[in-house]
């Protein structure tokens, strides 16, 4: 077996060898998304219980069809608040969701580490939606997708990484996989989001100037600017950061031809993308989605069948 | 396992009658460390020089203690016991077991409670409770600025007259530069320290770990460096040009250390204190994202932990505190953002701080000045010796003994200990409070009966 844990939290402690095992995967299971009647039964039988504590629709969406599509039954909490239930510890949590007997746990939260200590406290397997300004490993999985699609390998590119690289998940968990997989990683942004430290990554390097971190680039991948930010004063205004990072297409003058734009969705149009980049001809973005049901079926099949071959000693063939 | 040793509340802890062969005696104070007999019979305490004659009482058990340390009680200059207000996580009671279950005689108790000491009546409900039901000393700690806000000073006489031995705004900075001036001048009056919390808290902000490769990998608000460093600078300023004295509570990072030991070079009043868990944890805990590790200030890196170890040895550190903060599982088992800071120390404090001497950073003697003699010196309170002839306080410890951390095991309700699961080697036998057993492991439980 290529993946052996229990659960998906991170990029940063995967090898090589099981994201190339998942992306594999996902490459063989996207077929079954352009059949007529699109749904397997492999993993029929099986819970999968969405855990969201933080409002996302495209995500959800996107885990959800990809459980349908493997036959999974398939619940979902959602609470609007940030915290979970007041006055319950992960303890409790655990034992009331360990209850409906699951087999996966898919859960995002706005706080960094809460998928991490569920998984800590449950037998079932817990993937990571994404959590709070930590990591988002299915995004980073797609993305990885996305690129290998295009360019045929993820080794020895050039991607560069522009915006709020601080409180990006998607940002960290890519940084950690393109590194892993040979490529080189630029962070572009305004020094008050992009941490230095990360300078210590074997493979990452930090540019202030996104022209500059374009010129050689095979990959530019765009990130969500928070409002939220201009208040903390990690920029004056949202006017001078479209300014000095913002991607347009006279920032692109000087790019290659090839140059990929990729952006985690939603878009700011006209704040860090202009729409005559992001609907331009370099734009995967509607790849990137699609992608991403594949790579979340590929997910939800390894941890939910590892579930069922501890049972049966051995699943159903797919 | 708690089952089986003895804790009685200090007015109500039997005399103590023992003959004890071949102890060792460490005492800071005489630049004692020596093995030999010490008789304590019926409370009263006597150090047995060589061929000494002596009329050995006849009912007095005598007992080989080859191997085991006899120390003075350990002085513990910063805890939060959270009576009043929230007893769930701990109480006088509670707390001041732990305390002698850890060796420790004598507490200073944090203001930080509901509601906060800053009223002589606080401070007297304080000493009441102890009298009542606690089985060490404790000594309140006042509030800098009522209901420790930060803007405008306590009735420092009156809570002197009290009770009160130090203020300290402790968990809140006192950010005002004006008003930390005034208070460290006011102070000069009574000759009480007071205790800095340092900590710009713009800086530090909403953060909740050291700021730092690590914070930014996991995803977590970061406390800077600088956030402690630029208050630690000030309050030398501060001293130096009020001439008064100040005490740098809890040094985490290695520029405090640089800067304290600076301010002493130049003889400033300023002394320091630090905590187990900032010489032997480091950020790198907070990867499991167990609030357990949350702590303010924040652990922080090895680099950090050398340069404390250094201060320790040459003298900038003068204290070993616990910064003993119990809490819930309603605070710590639930997401790392929203948990309380803080962790408990008084149970395993000693076992931790004696890898200083196998590490050969501290002797033992200087060890126990730092835990016991320098913090009463530091309060001006009367621990911290071995009184000869009269009714000491002290504690017997086995520096060998190995044992698991078993937070269920410790006195103290809470359940924010660091050290779970580990094997620490040290252990406190039995502690004696004026000639009087307060503590008694299982195998010695017969001296309390
Ligand atoms: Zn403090």
């Amino acid at each position: 077996m290529a993946y052996n844990r229990k659960d998906l939290l991170n990029i940063r402690d995967l090898t090589p060898e099981e994201i190339e095992h998942i992306l594999e995967l996902a490459v063989s299971l996207r077929e079954i998304n352009e059949r007529p009647i699109k749904k397997v039964p492999t993993l029929r039988g099986k819970t999968i219980i969405h855990l969201f504590y933080e409002p996302s629709t495209r995500t959800k969406m996107s885990f959800d069809i990809a459980a349908k599509r493997l036959g999974a039954d398939t619940y979902s909490i959602s609470t609007s608040t940030s915290s979970m239930v007041k006055g319950e510890t992960f303890l409790d949590t655990v034992k009331n969701l360990e209850a409906m007997k699951p087999d996966v746990f898919v859960i995002r939260h706005s706080v960094s580490g809460v998928p991490q200590r569920i998984a800590a406290l449950t037998s079932a397997s817990v993937v990571n939606a994404g959590d709070g300004t930590h990591e988002h490993p299915t995004q980073a999985l797609l993305d990885m997708l996305t690129i290998k699609d295009f360019k045929g390998t993820l080794k020895g590119l050039n991607i560069t990484i522009v915006g709020d690289i601080l409180h990006s998940r998607v940002a960290k968990s890519n940084m950690w996989g393109l590194t892993k997989m040979e490529s080189e990683v630029t962070l572009c942004g305004p020094p008050t989001l992009v941490p230095r430290e990360f300078a210590t990554v074997p493979g990452v390097s930090i540019s202030y100037d996104l022209q500059k971190a374009i010129q050689n680039a095979d990959v530019l991948m765009v990130l969500r600017i928070q409002r939220e930010r201009q208040k903390q004063s990690f920029f004056p205004s949202l006017r001078e950061y479209a300014r000095l990072y913002g991607v347009t297409p006279e920032k692109l003058k000087n790019a290659k031809d090839s140059l990929l734009i990729m952006h985690p969705g939603p878009i700011n149009r006209g704040v860090e993308l202009d729409p005559a980049v992001a609907d331009g001809p370099r734009s995967v973005i509607l790849d990137q989605v699609s992608n991403g049901v594949a790579v979340r079926m590929a997910v939800l099949y390894i941890l939910a069948q590892r579930s069922y071959s501890q049972e049966n000693n051995g699943g159903e063939p797919l | 396992m708690k089952t089986g040793n003895i804790v009685s509340k200090l007015y109500d802890s039997k005399k103590i009658s023992i003959y004890m062969k071949n102890i060792r005696v460490i005492d800071p104070v005489r630049s004692l460390d020596r093995v030999m007999d010490v008789q304590v019979s019926d409370g009263v305490f006597k150090l047995i020089n060589d061929n000494q004659e002596i009329g050995v009482t006849s009912c007095i058990k005598e007992l080989d203690c080859s191997g085991l340390w006899l120390i003075p009680g350990l002085v513990d200059m910063h805890v939060h016991l959270r009576e009043p207000g929230e007893e769930y996580k701990e109480t006088i009671e509670t707390g001041s077991q732990a305390a002698v279950a850890g060796g420790v005689v004598a507490v200073a108790a944090m203001p930080n409670t509901t509601p906060p000491n800053d009223t002589e009546t606080v401070t007297r409900f304080i000493l009441d409770r102890a009298k009542a039901c606690a089985s060490c000393y404790v000594f309140p700690v006042a509030a800098i600025t009522k209901g420790l806000n930060g803007q405008q000073l306590t009735d420092m006489g009156n809570l002197v007259e009290a009770g009160a031995i130090a203020f300290s705004d402790d968990g809140n900075p006192v950010m005002d530069s004006t008003l930390m001036r005034r208070a460290l001048e006011y102070s000069k009056i009574f000759g009480v320290p007071i205790i800095s919390h340092c900590e710009d808290k713009m800086l530090s902000a909403d953060g909740v770990m050291n700021e730092g490769k690590v914070s930014y990998e996991l995803g977590l608000r970061g406390i800077p460096r600088i956030a402690e460093q630029i208050m630690v600078s000030r309050d030398i300023a501060l001293a130096k040009y009020t001439g008064a004295r100040v005490h740098i509570a809890h040094v985490s990072t290695k520029e405090s250390v640089d800067l304290i030991r600076k301010a002493k070079t130049e003889g400033l009043n300023v002394t320091a204190e630090t905590t187990p868990h900032y010489f032997s944890l480091t950020e790198e805990k907070v990867y499991s994202y167990d609030a357990r590790y949350k702590v303010n200030p924040p652990l922080r890196t090895q680099q950090d932990i050398n340069v404390i170890l250094e201060g320790l040895h040459d003298g900038t550190i003068d204290a070993i505190a616990t910064d003993h903060a119990p809490h819930s599982f309603l605070e710590k088992d639930i997401e790392f953002d929203f948990a309380a800071f803080g962790m408990i120390g008084l149970e395993t404090s000693l076992a931790v701080s004696l890898e200083l001497t196998r590490k050969g950073i501290l002797s033992p003697a200087e060890l126990i000045a730092k835990m016991s003699t320098n913090p009463a010196k530091i309060l001006n309170i009367p621990f911290g010796f071995l009184e000869n002839n009269g009714y000491a306080s002290f504690a017997v410890i086995d520096p060998e003994e190995e044992w698991v951390v078993n937070n269920d095991d410790f006195y103290s309700k809470g359940v924010n200990c660091p050290f779970e699961g580990q094997v620490l080697k040290g252990r406190v036998k039995f502690t004696v409070i004026n000639g009087r057993v307060v503590f008694a492991r299982e195998e010695y439980s017969w001296l309390a009966k």
